[in-house]
C-alpha cells in the first residue's frame, strides 16, 4: 500500500492510438452508406449585398445533379441556436461576407456537385462592406448588426479607476492588435446524414459539440429531438474550430438528406474551410496600467474590441472570457474594463483555443515588461508582487482559492529556462544576431463560468460487461487531446478494473444526456467527475461483493488495480475478474449513470463583478528567441511553460497538450498571417497561411505544478488551453529583449521587424 | 472515357478503369477503398496522403491515377499487414499521435526513409518530416519515434 492511486497519475498509452497508427480509424470522410449523393454549398462571391436573384436552370441541367436547395427549401428555422440566433444555414436575402452560404447542390458524386455549384448563378445588389471594427462603430457606417454593429459588450468596474490613477506615480499605455489565427485542424469539417425509416435522421461527423448539432437539426429540419442521433467519428484536430460551425454543416447535410430521402455527405475542401469556417477574432486592445515607484498596480483600465465578423455565433462568449482576463493576472483594486465584440463583413469568429485570452494577453503582458522598464524594476519581479495569489481578488472581484499554485509555475520556470540570466546579457554590438528571452504569465478560469453556467453539465453512462470489461459513454468528445485515455483512467482507478479493460465509446446523443460543448478545457473535469460519479456507483455494489467473500459485514474495500482486499487481511486477495463473476450470478447492477453540474458561479452585467469561475489555472512561459536583424527572421530556441492544472491523471498526455499548444501559440506569434482585401481571404490554404513545420521546433520543457481544486476529479482542473496563452507573448518580449524592437501587432513578421528597426 | 491502368497496390496486381483527371489518392480511396491514406488539403501541402510508389514517398494527391500505371504502390495498409511496424510501435510508445489524421502520412515518410537508410541522421530525420504537418503534437514526439527507430 505504498502508493494510493494504481493509474490515476500515470503515464499510460493511449488507448486510441492503434487504429490511428494502422490507418484504420475511420474519420467521416472514411465512411459510405449505400446509395450515398454528395453535397456541395454555393458561397457568396461578394463581402455585402442584396440576393437579387439565384438562377439554378444550368446548374440542375448537369448529369448527376440530383437537386439544388435554397433558404425557401427549409422546412424549420433557418439559423442555428447559438447565443444570438443570428446566423442563417442559407441566406435568404442578403449576404454579409465572402463564403456565406446560400444554396446546396445535391449530386451522384461530389464532383459534379462541385461543378454545379459553380453554375448556379447569383446577381446580387453590391452593397459598401463595412471591413474595420472602427468604421463599424461609427455613426455613418452601414449597420449590419442592429442599430450600431455591436455583437455584445461588457463592462467590469472595480474599486475607482480615477482614483487610482491619481495615486498612481507611474503611468504607462498602449495600444495592440493581433491578426485573425486559423485553426488549420488536419481533418476538415464534414457531415454525413442517414435518413431514417421513422422519418427521423442520423448525423455522423466530425464535431466538439454533439449537443448543439443535436439542436441544430431540430432547427432546421423542424422535427423533435428524439427523431435526431448525432453520433461523433473519430475527429482529426479541433482546437475550438468544430465548437459552432458544425452545426451549420450538419444542419445543410440533414436538409439535404431529409429533402432526398438518401444519405448525404458534405466534406469541405480546404478551400472552403479556410472561407467559411470559423476563425480567432482579430483583436485591438488600449490598455493603460498605473503603478506605484514600489511596483504596486494600482489601477488598470483596458478597452478591448473583437472584430466578429459577420455573425454573432459565438463572439458574445468569447469576448466574455477575454474581457474577464483583461488585465492579467493581477491584483489590481481599481479598474475598468470596457469590451466590445463588432460586427464586420467578414468571416464570422469563434472558437479558437484561448476564446478571447491570447489577445488580451499579448496586450496585458507587453504593458506589464514596458511599466517595467518605465519603474527599472525587473519584468519578474514585477509580476511577482502583483501577480495572483491564494485569498486575491479578480477584476470581477473574484477571490483567488488555496488551489493556486501561480508561485511555484513562476519559480520553475525561470529556473528550469535562466530567464534572468538571458535577459541580462548584452548581446555584442557588431553581432547581427540578437539573442533575448521573455516571460508571459495569465491565469485561466475553467470551464464555461457564469458566460456558460446553464449548459455546464455533465452526464455518463458506465457498465461492466459479463466478462470483466467496461464501456463508458461520455458527452464530450476526443479530438486528439487524450480525453478517452483520462477517462479511461479515472474509471479504473475508481472501479478497480485494469485500464486495459476499459473502453470509452464515441460519443453518441442517445446514449448519454447533453454534456455541453467540449471546451474550455472542461471534459476532464465535467466528463471526469460524472464518470467518476458512475464509477463510485458501482464500486460500492462491488465492495458489498467483496466483503461477502471475505465474509464480512462492513471495512473497507482496497484495490491494488487487479485485486480486491481488505486491511485487516492484506495479504489474502480476489481478482476482480472473480468478483465480478460473482456479482453477475448474484444479479448485481453493475451499470449506472453518473451526473455533475459544475459549482455555482455569478456575473453582475451591470459591474461586471461575481465569481466568473469555480476554478482557475495558472500558467508562465519563458522563451528564448534569436533574431536575426538584417533579415528581421526570428528563431525560437527554447521554450519553457509551466502550469498549475491541479492533477495531472495522465502526465505523458499533459505535457503533449502543452507541446502542441506551445507550437500552435510559436505560429500566431511570428507566421500565421491571414490576408484579406475587401473581406476575402487572399491566402486560404496552407501553402499561403504558414502554420509551423518540423523545422520551426525549439526545444520545448513543459512544467506541471499540481495545486489541486478540491472538485475535480483527483484534484484536476484542465489543460487544454492554458498552453496557447502565454508563449506568443513571452516571444515577443524575447524579440524585444533581444534587440529593442517592441512589436505591437501579432504575427511578428519579418517585414514587421524590419520596419520597426528602421523607425528607429 | 475511361482508361485501363495496371499496378502493384499494396503486392497485388490490380487494374483500374479510371478518367484521365483522377487523382492517385481519389483512385486509393473512392475505387480501392483504402482510406487509411488521407484527404487533408489537396494541394500537396500537408503530406496526409503519402504513400510510396517505386519506393519514393510522394503526395497522392498531386499524382493523376494513370501515372500509376506499371508501378508498385504501397499505401498504410500495406506496409505491415499483420504486425505493427517499429515506427507505428515508436509512434505510440513516444506518444506520436494525437488526432491522427497526419498519422499515415508520417508513417508512410518513415517508412520510405528507413527502407533507403536504416540509421538517417537528424537532419535526415528532419528533411524527411518537414513536408507534414500536423497540427496537434508540436513535431517533437513524432522526430523522438523516428530517432527511437534510427537508433535500432
Amino acid at each position: 500500500m505504498k502508493k494510493n492511486l494504481n493509474v490515476v497519475g500515470e503515464s499510460v498509452l493511449r488507448n486510441d492510438v492503434v487504429e490511428k497508427v494502422l490507418g484504420t480509424a475511420k474519420y467521416i470522410d472514411d465512411y459510405k452508406f449505400d446509395g450515398m449523393l454528395y453535397g456541395f454549398t454555393v458561397r457568396s462571391t461578394i463581402s455585402h449585398g442584396k440576393i437579387i436573384s439565384i438562377n439554378i436552370s444550368k446548374a440542375k441541367k448537369i448529369n448527376g445533379v440530383v437537386n439544388i436547395f435554397t433558404a425557401k427549401d427549409i422546412p424549420g428555422k433557418n439559423f442555428f441556436p447559438m447565443i444570438l440566433n443570428d446566423y442563417p444555414f442559407l441566406a435568404e436575402n442578403k449576404v454579409l461576407f465572402y463564403g456565406q452560404p446560400i444554396a446546396l447542390v445535391v449530386a451522384t458524386n461530389q464532383e459534379i456537385a462541385k461543378e454545379a455549384a459553380k453554375n448556379v448563378f447569383i446577381e446580387y445588389e453590391e452593397l459598401e462592406p463595412v471591413l474595420d471594427i472602427h468604421y463599424a462603430m461609427k455613426k455613418n457606417s452601414p449597420k449590419i448588426f442592429g442599430s450600431d454593429n455591436i455583437l455584445r459588450k461588457y463592462i467590469i468596474k472595480k474599486g475607482n479607476i480615477d482614483q487610482g490613477f491619481k495615486e498612481a506615480d507611474v503611468i504607462v499605455e498602449d495600444v495592440f492588435e493581433t491578426n485573425y489565427q486559423v485553426h488549420s485542424y488536419l481533418e476538415p469539417n464534414g457531415m454525413i446524414a442517414v435518413p431514417q425509416p421513422d422519418g427521423g435522421i442520423t448525423v455522423y461527423g466530425t464535431m466538439q459539440c454533439p449537443f448543439y448539432v443535436h439542436d441544430a437539426i431540430a432547427n432546421i429540419l423542424n422535427i423533435y429531438h428524439n427523431k435526431i442521433r448525432v453520433v461523433q467519428t473519430t475527429t482529426g484536430g479541433g482546437f475550438g474550430g468544430k465548437e459552432d460551425v458544425p452545426s451549420l454543416v450538419a444542419g445543410h447535410v440533414a436538409l439535404l438528406a431529409y429533402l432526398t430521402k438518401k444519405p448525404v455527405k458534405l466534406v469541405y475542401t480546404r478551400e472552403e474551410d479556410f472561407h467559411g469556417m470559423s476563425k480567432r477574432h482579430p483583436g485591438y486592445i488600449e490598455i493603460k496600467y498605473g503603478a506605484k515607484k514600489n511596483g504596486k498596480i494600482v489601477a488598470a483600465k483596458v478597452r478591448y474590441i473583437l472584430d466578429g465578423g459577420a455573425f454573432a455565433t459565438l463572439s458574445p462568449i468569447v469576448l466574455w472570457r477575454g474581457t474577464v482576463h483583461a488585465v492579467g493576472p493581477y491584483d489590481i483594486p481599481n479598474v475598468l474594463i470596457e469590451s466590445f465584440a463588432v460586427a464586420t463583413n467578414k468571416v464570422p469568429c469563434g472558437a479558437f483555443r484561448g476564446f478571447g485570452q491570447p489577445q488580451a494577453t499579448f496586450a496585458n503582458e507587453s504593458l506589464i515588461d514596458i511599466l517595467a522598464e518605465k519603474l527599472k524594476i525587473s519584468p519578474l519581479k514585477l509580476r511577482q508582487i502583483n501577480m495572483l495569489k491564494p485569498y486575491s481578488r479578480t477584476a470581477t472581484n473574484d477571490k483567488i482559492s488555496n488551489s493556486c499554485g501561480f508561485k511555484k509555475v513562476l519559480s520553475e520556470v525561470i529556473k528550469k529556462s535562466k530567464y534572468e540570466k538571458i535577459l541580462s546579457k548584452k548581446n555584442e554590438n557588431l553581432s547581427t544576431i540578437k539573442t533575448g528571452a521573455g516571460l508571459a504569465i495569465a491565469f485561466y478560469g475553467v470551464g464555461l463560468g457564469a458566460g456558460g453556467k446553464y449548459i455546464d453539465r455533465a452526464g455518463a453512462y458506465l457498465q461492466i460487461q459479463k466478462d470483466g470489461t467496461v464501456i463508458i459513454s461520455i458527452g464530450n468528445t476526443e479530438l486528439g487531446q487524450g480525453v478517452f485515455t483520462v477517462i479511461s483512467q479515472i474509471a479504473s482507478e475508481i472501479l478497480g478494473a485494469p485500464y486495459e479493460f476499459v473502453k470509452v465509446l464515441q460519443p453518441d446523443t442517445t446514449r448519454v444526456p447533453d454534456s455541453g460543448p467540449t471546451v474550455a478545457s472542461r471534459s476532464t473535469l465535467m466528463s471526469g467527475n460524472a464518470v467518476l460519479d458512475a464509477a463510485k456507483q458501482v464500486r460500492e455494489r462491488i465492495d458489498t461483493m467483496v466483503l461477502k467473500l471475505f465474509n464480512k459485514s462492513k471495512g473497507k474495500v482496497y484495490s491494488n488495480g487487479k485485486e480486491y482486499f481488505i486491511s485487516t487481511n492484506p495479504e489474502k486477495k480476489i481478482h476482480y475478474l472473480e468478483v465480478i463473476k460473482k456479482c453477475f450470478v448474484q444479479r448485481i447492477n453493475l451499470s449506472a449513470t453518473g451526473w455533475y453540474t459544475g459549482e455555482d458561479v455569478s456575473f453582475d452585467s451591470e459591474t461586471g463583478q461575481g465569481k466568473a469561475y469555480y476554478s482557475y489555472t495558472f500558467s508562465a512561459t519563458v522563451a528564448i528567441v534569436k533574431v536575426n536583424i538584417l533579415t528581421g527572421v526570428v528563431e525560437v530556441k527554447k521554450i519553457v511553460s509551466g502550469h498549475d492544472i491541479g492533477k495531472a491523471i495522465n502526465p505523458k498526455l499533459c505535457e503533449a497538450q502543452i507541446e502542441g499548444g506551445v507550437i500552435q501559440s510559436l505560429g500566431y506569434a511570428l507566421t500565421e498571417n491571414l490576408v484579406l482585401k475587401n473581406g476575402i481571404i487572399l491566402n486560404p490554404s496552407f501553402a499561403g497561411y504558414l502554420i509551423p513545420t518540423s523545422m520551426d521546433i525549439p526545444e520545448i520543457i513543459p512544467v506541471i505544478v499540481e495545486s489541486k481544486y478540491s472538485k475535480g476529479p483527483f484534484g484536476a482542473k484542465g489543460l487544454g488551453e492554458s498552453p496557447m496563452i502565454t508563449p506568443s507573448t513571452a516571444i515577443a518580449n524575447a524579440i524585444y529583449n533581444a534587440t529593442g524592437f517592441r512589436t505591437k501587432k501579432l504575427p511578428v513578421t519579418p517585414e514587421i521587424l524590419l520596419e520597426l528597426k528602421n523607425k528607429k | 472515357m475511361s482508361i485501363k491502368i495496371q499496378f502493384k497496390l499494396n503486392g497485388e496486381e490490380k487494374n483500374f478503369y479510371v478518367k484521365p483527371n483522377m487523382t492517385l489518392l481519389e483512385l486509393i480511396r473512392e475505387k480501392a477503398h483504402l482510406t487509411g491514406t488521407k484527404h487533408g488539403c489537396g494541394n500537396g501541402e500537408c503530406g496526409a496522403c503519402t504513400i510510396i510508389m517505386n519506393g519514393e514517398p510522394v503526395r497522392s494527391c498531386l499524382i493523376l491515377a494513370v501515372e500509376a500505371d506499371g508501378k508498385e504502390i504501397i499505401t498504410i495498409e500495406g506496409i505491415s499487414p499483420q504486425n505493427l511496424t517499429e515506427l507505428q510501435k515508436a509512434f505510440i510508445d513516444e506518444g506520436a499521435i494525437q488526432c491522427g489524421f497526419c498519422t499515415p502520412g508520417f508513417i508512410m515518410a518513415g517508412e520510405a526513409l528507413f527502407k533507403k537508410t536504416q540509421k538517417p541522421s537528424d537532419d535526415e530525420i528532419k528533411e524527411s518530416l518537414s513536408g507534414h504537418l500536423c497540427r496537434c503534437t508540436g513535431y517533437e514526439p513524432i522526430f523522438n519515434a523516428f530517432k527511437k527507430v534510427a537508433k535500432k
